[in-house]
């Protein structure tokens, strides 16, 4: 599934790398200790987390993730979005709860 | 310095480039307390061993490697200096910091043990895993530390 039907799907907003919502994504992790997600998380990845800071992007540069989710409508700095607009990551925001929307990026991915 | 620790664990199957041309050595530099500029030595030591084919499985722990030995620096060091080595058999990451140094490194390699401050945590660091991602995602991972002086990392991942 493409990162751009999930955010389809689920009402996010595309705040960057709009140019890179084709990718596929193949599985989905939450959390926000970045430590966790560099060990755990896997390439193709939608990441959902509330963390803004633009250390992010270099996590999910690292693990080559699909995307990230931002939770209850989070915005990134300006220097996240800079970084990840260079990067070509896309960041999307939610105005759900983490667990509600794992729940619902599960199932989407799920019915896949 | 005082050799600390030294533990050895998991093997890989392909070699890590096909031929000794290919072996590479390459130095870099991280500054401490600046977490705008954590990451981007991992992710060039990334990006060099992706353009020397390096197997993708060697390629996404040499990533995980330095960037948790990069968030350390980060964190808590003055700065740091980074060797990166490439051979056919191995990839070898060493990072020589200028900082405080670990008083205890076995507690300091204890998960969830972490001396970081709130604004790191804030940030999803410090959450006393990066050490301990370090060990589990290295072949061979050896600490050296002084206290007052620095400490130095040995991350080596073997190709089988």
């Amino acid at each position: 599934m493409k990162v751009k039907t999930i955010a389809e799907n689920l009402g996010l907003k595309v705040v960057c790398g709009s140019n890179a919502l084709d990718r596929d994504v193949t599985g989905g992790y939450t959390g926000d200790l970045l430590s966790d997600v560099m060990a755990n998380s896997k390439e193709g990845t939608i990441w959902i987390t509330r963390q803004v800071h633009q250390n992010i992007v270099a996590v999910a540069s690292l693990k080559e993730h699909a995307a990230i989710i931002l939770i209850n409508d989070s915005q990134p700095t300006q220097e996240t979005l800079e970084k990840a607009e260079t990067e070509s990551v896309p960041i999307l925001v939610s105005n759900l709860p983490a667990f509600e929307l794992s729940g619902k990026v599960f199932n989407l991915l799920s019915c896949r | 310095m005082k050799k600390a620790s030294s533990v050895v664990c998991k093997k890989s199957k392909r070699p890590v480039c096909e031929t000794k041309e290919k072996a590479a050595t390459q130095t870099f530099a991280i500054e401490g307390g600046n977490f705008n500029n954590a990451g981007l030595v991992s992710t060039s030591i990334k990006s060099i061993l992706k353009k020397m084919d390096v197997p993708g499985e060697i390629v996404r722990r040499a990533a995980i490697v330095s960037y948790e030995a990069e968030i350390n620096v980060v964190s808590y060091a003055k700065q740091a200096v980074v060797n990166l080595i490439v051979e056919p058999d191995f990839v070898q990451i060493e990072v020589n910091d200028e900082g405080p140094g670990i008083p205890n490194i076995e507690l300091a390699m204890q998960e969830g043990y972490s001396t970081a401050d709130r604004r790191i945590r804030e940030m999803g660091f410090g959450a006393g895993m990066g050490l301990c991602n370090i060990k589990n995602y290295s072949d061979e991972f050896q600490i050296f530390s002084e206290v007052g002086k620095g400490t130095r990392l040995v991350m080596k991942i073997f190709s089988k």
